[in-house]
């Protein structure tokens, strides 16, 4: 038995171009970073000041630093596909070949589901919400820490594939019994298999937290219907979180010991039985769709009470059809699989519940449209991504319901018409929205504006590339495409291949006018600064503070009186009151023991993919050590004084009333 | 203005393909892919319903409620009884309309269900098992005793009842011109049952990532015009020479990418039931084993109703063999 | 001054209570999300256990005499911990260092029968690999083990704090944590008693 288990330096593809590649690109900008770093002496602040951050202002900054760098890599990936199968068309082999062309499109999912979308919605969720409810921070902040650690070691391990051994080749799903040893004897399922469940134990934890925080933690005024619509569909994301990814945690954990330890659960042999497997899967899956779209439906809900200076249409309906789409998607799981050979009464059964779901995802449809009606809306970035959603998520829902019905999901099933749905409601729903909150929020989470050109720019792109990259796909699987295909044979398919390719690069197109605008902005963030913390005359409490916000952010916990508390408080001329006495404020200290648990457990993740049983033990108890280690530290708190408190104040209202004068 | 113009080009496209792209699941061929077709299309129009009046409405009202513009302005208007019952109403009712459809056509459509004829009188159906393997179809023709791989030849207007199992990864076996798709899954059967009402040659293929040869997994459907036809293949297939029994099975299951069709002149009787026991002998049978384990158990309670069909020595053989190779 | 020190020590003592409350809660919570986690794996056992690969099934190898005596102790282990609570709250230091020592003697009882019985099933051949339904026995009941060894060390560690530092506000909302996740696992373990050895051997 060697010290390094099955890692031997043969798991590096030194023979593969491509990988090597991108391995010297990313070592370069990496190197490029560790220079800049030491040049502008940013070592010590990075360290201070974020990495062991408890505040969730900083966390919920590096999430969404996290899911932009994965949007990235699992972008790349998605650009690498489509060229493959526009190149490897008329029996062509194209330029990727199965070994390596399956691990990409396994690792796309995983990566745009696991590591960009939930990170974004996370640090969305972390940013704004503790704000909206007029906390003081999240329940429990040294968890919040460490989740973020957690989310990061899985999106570590994931990385890591890219460089030593191989990444799942399994599709995203990793469907047993192809994903067990029989089938799969590699290392890349069981990278699949680490990097889910670390990022799984840092979402679940977020969930638990985040509902502690709402729940517990909002100021003593506000009633749970005055609670900010976003925050409201976060709660049922965080809901469904906790109520959903034990299952996958399940699921996974059975995996594990079939793969590791020859247990038979889903194994062809043995008696094992591989619809357990599926059926949990989505148990979990299903749910994590609603997990990632109902917070963008709550930035929509946002948006467009914001940028229509009007109150939001329906508030109580919206809060009833979240609650409604939360509890029935939970039952609709098997149609993911009607071919899988149910009767025709559990088809039937499921396919209806799917649908049912369309009833209170159209009344927020209408209630948004009424929002807008008579009210004055302003056309920013924001509002842009909005109308983009409304339009683009409507074809994406009516192509879902009609994969509900069972009739039709038999023909149309794994084809690429499915693909093109759930990119339909996917990036259409979900990343549109992120990127609508991004554009919302970033001068409240950085203190200066973003472009606007660029940002305009990149929202037409992103519009257009969708539209020009997924409609072919719709057409190609009416034409019998199935999905997954490595390269195709059949002259009627590939023009609508090449379009499709054609929307990738205008994607790309987008992608860049974002990383252009985020450059520029920086540069010129000394003429963009937002004195006011309230740069869109918006409604809710996250607009009260300064921009950033204190870091304590509110010197008095706010008083609510209505749903949209601030609106309500400017109109009643006591937003920007000046307190005469503070009183001092209690608050956490940072903390190293987030870094150093997630790091011992990414550790251990990297041992047991590659069977190096010693480390992966003394990095268990190294990560449980420092648990308890920090369980008995004493000095996790302290208080900010009332004359500190006084300062920062008196800047920030003299600031915002110069300005508002 | 662009996103119409945008869904225009959607609408368009969608059209050129209504209107008769050759060889998909809107060009159908079979009165199980014709009824399917027919579902989409309604389904679509039904739900076309709501879908473009909220496009338009999404348009027009931001087009009309523009800063700038001096339209009313009512900030404080939030609520409406009138219009949040008629927004919960109109979807509740299309839901309802479609849900009905759904509900009938999943019991018309079944996969299970064998065909039937305009009275509803249920027809005779031929037999074809199917199996997937690593990487390929193995289509056996017990009627005919014979096998093929990677061709699938049937006489047109008779229907084909499938038996589909695997002997390895799950595929979905899916002919997309005839109609419904399933599962293939080892320890398992499942049914398909599919119908050609025109001459022809479709593809077929797998349609569930299975690994590495998964885009190699494809074989042709034909119908043939008669049943003379169809015969005279199955001379020809029979005079091909080799026989498929369970020695060169075993090399027909090795992987293979890409693999050539082949004929099988002879085929043991129940191959395909003793690749479905070989992993399903070992379901159900809490009781049966352990301490009062013997020999030449039996097998009778599984859940597959073929399994009493069969001649109770077969179980034994496969069990021990199964055993063996524990 | 001092009525400023005063003024933060009250707003002290407020801040901690409501800490306290809200770990209660979360913990409550996390502990709902680990009873999908065993329902899942419950749910697994309750389709496989049928599926015993012509080898053994329940009433081959389940003793209920000896699993009677595993179920006591745990249970036992549950009031033990329970008059430890009730020490706590009474800020005797003394009788819950007791009463958590017993409780944790009969919990560690617990894990060797069951490691013991594990033990002999597998020198047996009847390990987890041997079938579906031992997979899935070996699983569900490994996993309810593995939950009370955390316990116990986690009750190790309260332990020592419980007798280094006595029995402040945070060690007793931690008491309670703890005394959360004991009963929990008992509930756990009355499921796993009536649906794998009892309903097995009938």
């Amino acid at each position: 038995m060697s010290l390094l288990g099955k890692l031997s330096i043969d798991a590096v593809p030194y023979h593969e171009p491509i990988v090597m590649g991108t391995l010297a690109g990313v070592g370069i900008i990496g190197l490029l970073l560790v220079v800049l770093l030491t040049k502008f002496k940013l070592w010590v602040p990075l360290w201070r000041d974020w990495i062991t951050s408890v505040d969730h202002k900083r966390l919920g900054i590096m999430y969404i630093v996290l899911a932009l760098v994965m949007l990235i890599r699992g972008f790349a990936d998605a650009i690498m596909m489509r060229t493959q199968l526009a190149l490897a068309t008329n029996g062509n082999a194209g330029y990727l070949p199965p070994e390596h062309y399956d691990q990409i499109f396994s690792a796309h999912g995983v990566i745009m589901i696991i590591f960009m979308a939930m990170p974004f919605m996370v640090g969305l969720m972390n940013i704004v919400v503790p704000l909206q409810i007029g906390a003081r921070d999240v329940a429990f902040p040294f968890l919040n820490n460490l989740s973020f650690w957690l989310t990061t070691a899985g999106a570590i391990l994931i990385n890591i594939s890219l460089g030593v051994g191989e990444f799942a080749k399994t599709g995203w799903v990793a469907y047993p019994p192809l994903s067990e040893l029989t089938f799969s004897p590699g290392v890349g399922v069981d990278y699949y298999i680490w990097a889910l469940q670390l990022s799984g134990l840092g979402t679940l934890l977020t969930g638990v937290n985040f509902l502690v925080t709402v729940f517990k933690c909002r100021t003593p005024s506000m009633k749970l219907m005055q609670i900010p619509v976003f925050t409201w569909a976060c709660t049922w994301a965080n809901i469904l979180i906790v109520a959903s990814f034990p299952i996958l945690t399940a699921a996974l954990g059975l995996l594990t010991l079939d793969r590791y330890l020859d247990f038979h659960f889903f194994t062809n042999e043995g008696g094992g039985n591989a619809m357990m497997y599926i059926n949990l899967f989505w148990a979990w899956g299903h749910p994590e769709v609603y997990i990632l779209i109902l917070p963008a439906f709550g930035i929509f809900s946002e948006i467009v009470a914001t940028f229509s200076s009007k109150r939001l249409f329906g508030y109580t309906s919206m809060i009833v059809a979240n609650g409604a789409i939360s509890v029935l998607g939970f039952i609709v799981w098997l149609h993911h699989f009607f071919t899988m050979g149910s009767g025709a009464n559990v088809n039937a059964f499921f396919g209806v519940m799917t649908m049912i779901i369309a009833v209170p995802t159209g009344v927020k449809l209408f209630n948004w449209l009424f929002t807008m009606y008579r009210g004055r809306v302003r056309i920013t970035v924001p509002i842009m991504w909005t109308l983009g959603f409304m339009t683009t998520f409507t074809i994406g829902g009516m192509t879902g319901v009609l994969l509900a019905v069972p009739g039709a999901d038999f023909v149309l099933h794994n084809s690429l018409f499915l693909i093109a749905h759930f990119h339909n409601t996917i990036i259409g729903g979900a990343v549109f929205g992120y990127l609508a909150g991004f554009a919302y929020w970033f001068p409240k989470a950085m203190g200066f504006h973003l472009n606007e050109k660029l940002g305009k720019s990149a929202f037409w792109c992103w519009l257009v590339g969708f539209y020009v990259a997924f409609m072919p796909l719709y057409v190609l699987g009416f034409m019998g495409m199935t999905r997954r295909l490595n390269h195709t044979d059949n002259p009627a398919w590939n023009i609508w291949l090449y379009i499709a390719c054609v929307g990738a690069f205008i994607i790309l197109a987008g992608i860049v006018s974002q990383l252009l605008q985020l450059f520029v902005s920086f540069r010129d963030r000394k003429q963009n600064l937002d004195t006011t913390g309230d740069p869109w005359n918006a409604r809710t409490l996250e607009w009260q503070t300064s921009s950033p916000p204190q870091f304590y952010n509110f010197a008095k916990l706010p008083e609510v009186h209505d749903i949209d508390a601030f609106m309500d408080a400017k109109e009643k001329g006591t937003a920007y009151q000046k307190l005469d006495k503070y009183e001092p404020i209690h608050m956490p200290k940072n903390t190293a023991a987030g870094v150093v648990i997630g790091g011992a457990l990414a550790v251990m993740g990297f041992a047991l993919i590659w069977h190096i049983w010693w480390l992966a033990a003394v990095s268990l108890v190294a990560s449980i050590v420092a648990f308890i280690v920090r369980a008995y530290d004493n000095d996790v708190d302290y208080y900010v004084q009332p004359d500190e408190i006084e300062k920062i104040e008196d800047a920030f209202v003299k600031g915002a009333s110069e300005v508002k004068a | 203005m662009f996103i119409r113009s945008l869904s225009k080009f959607a609408l368009a496209a969608l059209a050129l393909v209504l209107s008769g792209c050759e060889g998909g699941v809107l060009d159908p061929k079979g009165h199980v892919g014709v009824q399917e077709k027919e579902l989409i299309i309604i389904a679509t129009v039904l739900m076309l319903l709501v879908v473009i009046p909220v496009i338009f409405m999404t348009l027009y009202f931001a087009w009309k409620y523009r800063e700038g513009r001096d339209e009313v302005y009512m900030p404080k208007w939030a609520h409406s009884t009138k219009i949040e019952s008629v927004i919960w109403t109109i979807p509740i009712i299309i839901i309802i309309i479609l849900g009905t459809i759904t509900w009938k056509t999943t019991h018309e459509l079944d996969p299970y269900r064998p065909l039937e004829d305009a009275d509803g009188k249920q027809l005779d159906h031929m037999v074809v098992e199917v199996v997937s393997l690593n990487w390929k179809w193995l289509f056996i023709y017990p009627e005919q005793g014979v096998a093929t791989v990677n061709e699938l030849v049937f006489p047109k207007d008779v229907p084909v009842q499938f038996k589909i199992t695997s002997d390895s990864t799950m595929n979905s076996f899916f002919i997309p011109q005839l109609g419904s798709q399933i599962y293939s899954m080892a320890g398992m059967e499942t049914k398909l049952h599919l119908i050609a009402n025109h001459e022809g040659t479709y593809d077929g293929f797998s349609a569930n990532y299975s690994g590495a040869g998964f885009t190699g997994m494809k074989f042709k459907a034909i119908a043939t015009a008669t049943d003379a036809d169809f015969n005279s293949w199955v001379a020809k297939v029979k005079a091909s020479g080799t026989p498929l029994n369970p020695q060169s099975y075993e090399v027909l299951a090795e992987e293979s990418e890409n693999n050539p069709v082949q004929y099988y002149s002879d085929v043991t009787d129940g191959l395909f039931h003793q690749i479905v026991m070989k992993y399903m002998q070992h379901y159900n049978d809490w009781g049966k084993g352990g301490k009062e384990h013997g020999e030449g158990m039996e097998h009778g309670e599984h859940h597959d109703a073929e399994a009493s069909d069969m001649p109770k020595m077969q179980h034994s053989a496969d069990h021990a063999a199964a055993h063996g190779e524990a | 001054m001092s009525s400023v020190s005063q003024a933060i020590d009250a707003h002290e003592h407020h801040e901690h209570h409501d800490t306290g409350k809200n770990t209660l809660f979360g913990f409550w919570l996390y502990l709902m999300t680990d009873c999908l986690l065993f329902a899942s794996v419950f749910a697994t056992y309750a389709v496989l256990y049928m599926n015993t690969a012509g080898g053994v099934s329940g009433h081959d190898i389940f003793e209920l005499d000896y699993v009677a005596v595993e179920t006591a102790a745990l249970l036992l282990s549950s009031i033990t911990y329970g008059f430890a609570m009730i020490a706590a709250h009474k800020q005797n230091r003394s009788a819950t260092l007791g009463w958590l020592s017993i409780t944790f003697v009969l919990g560690a009882i617990f894990i060797g029968m069951e490691v013991n019985e594990f033990h002999h099933l597998i020198a047996n051949g009847n390990g987890p690999s041997r079938s579906a339904f031992l997979s899935s026995f070996f699983a569900l009941v490994g996993m309810h083990g593995l939950h009370v060894t955390a316990g116990l060390i986690w009750m190790a560690v309260m332990m020592v704090e419980v007798a280094k530092r006595g029995l402040g506000n945070r060690t007793i909302t931690r008491l309670g944590c703890l005394s959360m996740f004991w009963h929990f696992l008992d509930v756990i373990w009355i499921c796993v008693f009536t649906v794998v050895y009892l309903l097995g051997v009938v």
